[in-house]
């Protein structure tokens, strides 16, 4: 395959499950700016096992997923008692911290970065990107996957019928974590080098975009979303230096036009009932 | 009989305001109890209080016989007490089909259960008993709209199935009638005398005088966060207090 077209099928691959780490928090409704924190843990210590004490790639992987949704759980535990804009503060103080915190720390490189990863394929990150998608359609259809949906629409009324709310926020928020850490993992691997520098704000903010643009209240939203807000910029690439500004205006366009998304629930719905009952 | 839902002192202060002020009564199991008063009386945020949306500022509640004040809003509803909300509080994603399903909270099943994706024999016999509880609301033929797609009085029983499917001993109605025209009011008052007979305990906040005192065997009287009167409906409607309460009286 063009190495062009591999390279922006690998990135897209990277942004699907970036989207779907957005997506577990935001079906909770909480909005998490923070995701990149989880990606770098998954990166640097997956990194770290694979090249310095010579792990095979899935073990590491695996460890740098687990480890990632292990931090989820303890910063979600204090920072999920924010409500609303404080809730996305917090998780953003934590991105910038993990950030800085490779920046500096020595053992992965520091400012230097770390290199000598290998091993990720395109097919191991869309097998990756497939194994989500198929647990996140088996929780929509299972009782906790209704209970967050309860959750994400009123909390209040959620609590008034027995869900444990910050059980289920808990949960989910370490399980966007994971993903976040698998999709780190693949990114080193794949990338074959990694600086603190790849997991800033703006990757974080990335995750939120796709997902909103896709549409928040299913998961084929945050798929349809990385997708296309992947494959925009660089179809916009005949524009040159107005590239970006163009991205930007179809990105204010959109959200103008669609405020719910791309995709929702009552479309699929509507969709299922036009293909589903053909005879 | 040992009551089913006692209040000791209850209060409530926000800032200066005595919201809800030493307010004590218990409900027996069975009874259909009408809480009643002015706009402002506190009797919503009696209702938040019982099922621990706020936190008291003083006295006790106990629910068969143990303390509830201090235990979450999910707690308490595990333990037993369901409410629907004043201002409707529909999951707007959800089926009317869903809203009872989610809501059977109190069928232990296993962890493993919660996230598998096919339907178990329990699962099966769960959502038949969610198709039995939308026809006790008169709700079975519309299972599949989306709950924010039915008209007002088909939401106000949809929160009524909703409470319901928690298996609740206690059922705390704020409002249900509120926006319902006389025809949709004789409907519920039907449904809920059902339920009565059904065994249900119910405490029903609400403004239709006339739906409550042909309901209620008990009436309480609440006004600036006061209770101020208590008994059955002849006994209340006959009461200084409240006919004062309800008229204002020159002081």
């Amino acid at each position: 395959m063009n190495i062009y077209y591999e390279g922006v099928l690998a990135s897209m691959g990277i942004n699907i499950l970036l989207a779907l780490s957005a997506y577990a928090i935001l079906a909770t409704d909480r909005l998490s700016l923070g995701n990149a924190g989880f990606m770098a843990i998954g990166a640097y210590l997956s990194s770290y096992l694979t090249v310095n004490l010579g792990w095979a790639l899935f073990p590491a992987l695996a460890a740098g997923a687990l480890a990632a949704a292990a931090v989820g759980l303890l910063v979600g535990l204090p920072v999920l008692r924010l409500q609303g804009i404080y809730f996305v503060m917090g998780t953003l103080a934590f991105g910038e911290i993990v950030r800085t915190f490779f920046q500096n720390f020595e053992p992965t490189g520091g400012a230097y970065g770390m290199r000598g990863m290998f091993g990720a394929s395109l097919a191991m990150i869309y097998a990756f990107v497939g194994g989500f998608l198929l647990l996140f359609l088996a929780y929509g259809r299972s009782r906790a996957g209704r209970a967050s949906d309860a959750v994400r629409d009123d909390d209040e009324a959620a609590r008034s019928i027995g869900i444990n709310v910050v059980a289920v926020r808990l949960l989910s928020f370490a399980w966007g974590a994971l993903i976040a850490g698998v999709a780190g993992a693949l990114f080193a691997h794949y990338a074959l080098y990694v600086e603190s520098g790849n997991f800033n704000f703006l990757m974080s903010a990335n995750a939120v975009l796709f997902v909103i643009l896709g549409g928040v209240q299913t998961v084929w939203g945050a798929i349809i979303g990385a997708i296309l807000f992947t494959l925009l910029p660089e179809g916009l690439r005949f524009l040159a230096d107005w590239r970006m500004t163009a991205y930007g205006v179809i990105l204010v366009t959109l959200m103008a036009l669609r405020p719910e998304g791309i995709l929702t629930r009552a479309m699929l719905k509507n969709l299922r009932r036009l293909y589903g009952r053909r005879p | 009989m040992s009551p089913l839902l006692e209040l000791r002192g209850v209060s409530k202060r926000f800032g200066g305001v005595h919201a809800v002020d030493k307010v004590s009564f218990s409900i027996a199991p069975g009874e259909l109890v009408g809480l009643i008063g002015p706009n402002g009386a506190g009797k919503t945020t009696a209702f938040n209080l019982v099922s621990g949306v706020h936190p008291l500022s003083g006295g006790e509640v106990f629910f068969l016989g143990e303390r509830i004040s201090g235990s979450s809003p999910t707690r308490i509803a595990r333990r037993g007490i369901a409410r629907t909300f004043q201002n409707i509080r529909l999951f707007r994603s959800l089926t009317v089909f869903e809203h009872v399903l989610v809501a059977q909270t109190c069928h232990a099943s296993s962890m493993l259960a919660q996230f598998s994706p096919f339907a178990s024999r329990a699962e099966l016999e769960r959502r038949r008993q969610a198709m039995e509880t939308l026809a006790a609301v008169g709700l079975a033929q519309r299972h599949d709209e989306l709950a924010v797609h039915l008209p007002y009085g088909g939401q106000r029983r949809l929160e009524i199935a909703r409470a319901l499917a928690t298996a609740p001993k206690l059922l705390l109605l704020d409002e249900p009638a509120a926006g319902l025209n006389d025809t949709e009011t004789e409907e519920l008052r039907v449904m809920l005398d059902a339920l009565r007979l059904r065994g249900y305990t119910i405490l029903l906040v609400e403004h239709d005088m006339q739906l409550v005192m042909r309901l209620c065997s008990r009436i309480l009287v609440l006004n600036f966060g006061k209770l101020i009167a208590s008994g059955t409906p002849a006994e209340v409607r006959a009461d200084r207090d409240v006919v004062d309460a309800y008229l204002g009286v020159e002081s």
